[in-house]
């Protein structure tokens, strides 16, 4: 049971996998599969964020003073990276399923598609 | 001179971006300052390639550490392991670096012309230069998280890129679908870096190949890293989003995106190679690599046999040459845990994959321009619509002649040099490889004979009487690429012994690698 | 929604927000926050005048021809000061030890010095005009977008 408690934020990342996969597989409306998008991104960055984590650690901010341990810098440096990252080609996913909308007037995968073969 | 030298990695990288945010504000006062502008900085560009490359021939990896106290200081003295962000030039990335800066040149210099009915030019030139950007970081770069980074730059401005013309459905339709797939598969690649981190607090890859303990989290992150890398350069299984995606895309890009999917090709390569190495079961990624090339060779051409579009069938063929190049690297990598197999050849074929991706990226991205000259001035991609414009449109013809002879591998063209490398490799692994080879070559062969029969030959139409060859800024672009695609036909040996076999060692050698950034600093 | 109750908050609460953001870019280098950080928190004052005032007076002040001259002005600032440093290497840390920017922090719990880190501060300032630029037109645009043509195909 410990086990399941220590190791909590990595089941919440593979739980928001799932659901994220989930979601990109199954859902036809555009909105959502850029949802189930943005929820895989947001498991990506638990985990950068989880695996920095030790315990009795404080945040790693200078001036809390020479201590005995930090939580490591590192990963929240590239989770913000992500961050950023994720805000950027989810503005842009958006902006390209209004010009969809614009011109088929559908926000439904299987309708929308002009192109085959 | 020596200072150019010493920061030709970075600058690199450097000259693109800081052009890309020049580009806008000359933008708003001069369109022909603006142009003028992006073609020098990628002349610019081109300049600081060949010297990092001549410098690399001559005197073996460099090494630049961003913000210490010289560039060459990988780990500072009270540390063990490097810390700061290290670019590391070896003969790989000098091939890429020298493949993608002329392909961003021809494409610039012909997107002069077949930009200029659109509207938002300086957003173009913007996309166009941050694409190069991504391109040359993923190629010098020693740091898995900053190839992420690199590769999430190239992801998005290749989707604004692909999405460009936003009256054309297909075209935003073509840019949705490879953001998705390029997000996706870019969150996988951090996955795998957020794995190497956890086990060996480190970002560098000779750092983590260094340290390396091939556990099951390795696996799993090479899972991660080849599904990743695999789906960005278009392979088959995940090369569906590939004609969607490029058959839309503006004229004078078209070159540059094939360019950037070969750079994830390479970086799919370097992770393989060099960070990896002989530690892992090579049996089985190798032939992993080689069943990807061969799946992915076989259905690009038959997919393409079928096709009206111009366009869209030589997109098709940028999937099946990318299986040969699969190919090739795939048997080196099967066999490199043998000396014997390597020299006898492991190390030709590794040579044949990329030297067949320079090949490449020149007469292919030739191709896709002049599918896309034959749209400018006839206004359709359709082949069931065009006919005899070999008479109006000669330089068109001729250089779709020399494009069509070297994909299809005649001799002399630069194309069979690089297939008969890959075959003779290939045969001494298994035959059957070789067969299946040539017989997606001859496919090939038939399916441009058709379009040039549609396309430039048989009696000309009356409705395209009147059409005039292509301006001139598309016949430089076409040109340089042409000039390549002759040079590198009409001097092979020197060509392969002077760039490809010395990107195949650096490839191999892993452990030269490894001590260019831990071993002394 | 534009009713009199939403307007009135929103010309209270838009100057705390935008206060707000200058901290957290301002004081990136010693505590918590940053360019992104700060300039997201700025940004969303843009969104918050959108819903609050109506997109197409928003865009009549925040011009989109501007917000791309800043965005571009704050990238040049930031590779300008990477490219600062190049008499040593690229992105050196120039200002370590001057009297711009050059205290070295000190240990313990203290009033925070944000005389400290160098370029650190200049490079969280220049990507805080981009990003204030860039999310501000993202947001315009989007809004624009969905009033501009209204329902009709």
């Amino acid at each position: 049971m410990s086990l399941i408690l220590q190791n909590m934020p990595f089941l919440a990342v593979a739980a928001l996998i799932c659901v994220s996969l989930y979601i990109m597989m199954t859902q036809r409306n555009l909105i959502k599969i850029v949802m189930g998008v943005t929820i895989f991104q947001s498991a990506v960055n638990l985990f950068l964020v989880a695996l920095g984590y030790r315990s009795d650690g404080v945040a790693p901010v200078f001036t809390s003073g020479p201590v005995e341990l930090m939580v490591l810098p590192v990963p929240q440096a590239l989770t913000l990276t992500s961050i950023v990252i994720g805000v950027s080609t989810t503005a842009l996913m958006l902006s390209l399923i209004i010009l969809i909308y614009r011109h088929t007037g559908e926000t439904d995968a299987e309708k929308s598609r002009r192109v085959k073969g | 001179m020596d200072a150019l030298v010493l920061h030709s990695p970075v600058l690199a990288v450097a000259i693109p971006l800081l052009a890309a945010f020049i580009t806008p504000l000359i933008g708003r006062m001069n369109a022909r300052a603006r142009d003028t502008f992006v073609i020098a900085s990628l002349v610019a560009l081109e300049f600081v390639v060949i010297v990092l490359a001549r410098d690399v021939w001559a005197h073996g990896i460099r090494v630049y550490t961003l913000g210490a106290l010289s560039a060459s200081l990988t780990i500072p003295e009270t540390h063990m392991v490097p810390v700061r962000l290290i670019l590391e030039v070896d003969g790989l990335g000098v091939l890429m670096a020298l493949m993608s800066a002329t392909v961003a040149l021809a494409g610039a210099i012909y997107s002069i012309a077949s930009i200029r009915p659109e509207t938002g030019q300086d957003r173009f030139y913007t996309l166009l230069l941050l694409l190069t950007v991504g391109m040359m970081g993923i190629q010098l770069t020693g740091d898995l998280f900053n190839l992420f980074v690199f590769l999430e730059i190239l992801s998005i401005s290749g989707a604004a890129l692909a999405a460009f013309r936003t009256r054309f459905v297909d075209a935003v339709e073509g840019g949705f679908k490879y953001l998705i797939v390029s997000t996706v598969a870019a969150l996988l690649l951090l996955m795998a870096i957020a794995l190497f981190y956890g086990q060996y607090n480190a970002l560098n890859i000779a750092a983590i190949s260094h340290a390396m303990q091939y556990t099951v989290l390795d696996k799993i992150a090479l899972a991660l890293l080849a599904a990743a890398l695999l789906t960005k350069s278009g392979a088959v299984p995940s090369h569906w989003w590939v004609p969607d995606t490029y058959t839309p895309a503006p004229a004078g890009t078209s070159p540059i995106m094939y360019a950037s999917s070969l750079t994830c090709l390479a970086a799919l390569f370097r992770v393989v190679f060099s960070l990896y190495g002989v530690q892992m079961s090579l049996a089985t990624v190798g032939w992993l690599i080689i069943m990807a090339g061969v799946l992915s060779m076989f259905v690009g051409v038959t997919m393409a046999l079928r096709q009206t579009d111009i366009k869209r069938l030589m997109v098709y063929h940028v999937i099946s040459q990318e299986g040969y190049m699969l190919l090739g690297v795939g048997v080196g990598l099967a066999v490199l845990g043998d000396p014997q197999a390597v020299a006898a050849y492991g190390r030709e074929a590794i040579a044949g994959g990329l030297f067949h991706v320079i090949n490449n990226a020149f007469f292919k991205g030739l191709l896709l321009l002049t599918g896309e000259a034959l749209l400018f001035r006839l206004g359709t991609r359709d082949l069931n619509k065009m006919g005899g414009m070999g008479r109006n449109m000669k330089w068109t013809c001729a250089f779709f002649l020399i494009g069509a002879l070297a994909i299809s591998g005649v001799p002399p063209f630069n194309g069979f040099s690089s297939k008969l490398m890959i075959y003779e490799a290939s045969y001494h692994l298994n035959p059957m490889l070789t067969i299946i080879a040539l017989i997606v070559s001859v496919m090939t062969l038939a399916s441009f004979t058709k379009v040039f029969q549609s396309a430039f030959t048989g009696p000309p139409l009356p409705e395209y009487r009147d059409v005039r060859e292509v301006p001139l800024s598309m016949k430089i672009g076409m040109g340089i690429l042409a000039t390549a695609t002759v040079v590198i036909s009409l001097f092979p040996s020197q060509v392969v012994n002077g760039i490809v076999y010395p990107a195949a060692d650096a490839l191999i050698d892993q452990a030269g690698y490894v001590s260019a950034v831990m071993g002394g600093g | 929604m534009t009713s009199k109750i939403v307007r009135t908050t929103a010309q209270f609460v838009t100057p705390a927000v935008l206060l707000y953001g200058l901290y957290l870019i301002i004081h990136g280098h010693v505590s918590s926050g940053g360019g992104f950080q700060g300039g997201a928190v700025f940004a969303s004052s843009a969104a918050l005048l959108v819903v609050a005032f109506g997109s197409e007076r928003v865009s009549s002040l925040l011009q989109e021809h501007r917000l791309v001259a800043i965005s571009c002005s704050g990238a040049l600032m930031f590779i300008g000061l990477a490219f600062a440093g190049m008499g040593t290497t690229f992105f050196f840390n120039l200002f370590a030890g001057s009297p711009l920017f050059g205290n070295v922090p000190a240990y313990g719990p203290n009033p925070e010095d944000i005389w400290t880190g160098g370029t650190v501060p200049l490079m969280n300032i220049a990507v805080a005009l981009n990003v204030v630029a860039g999310l501000s037109a993202i947001v315009l645009a989007m809004a624009l977008a969905t009033v501009k043509r209204g329902d009709d195909k």
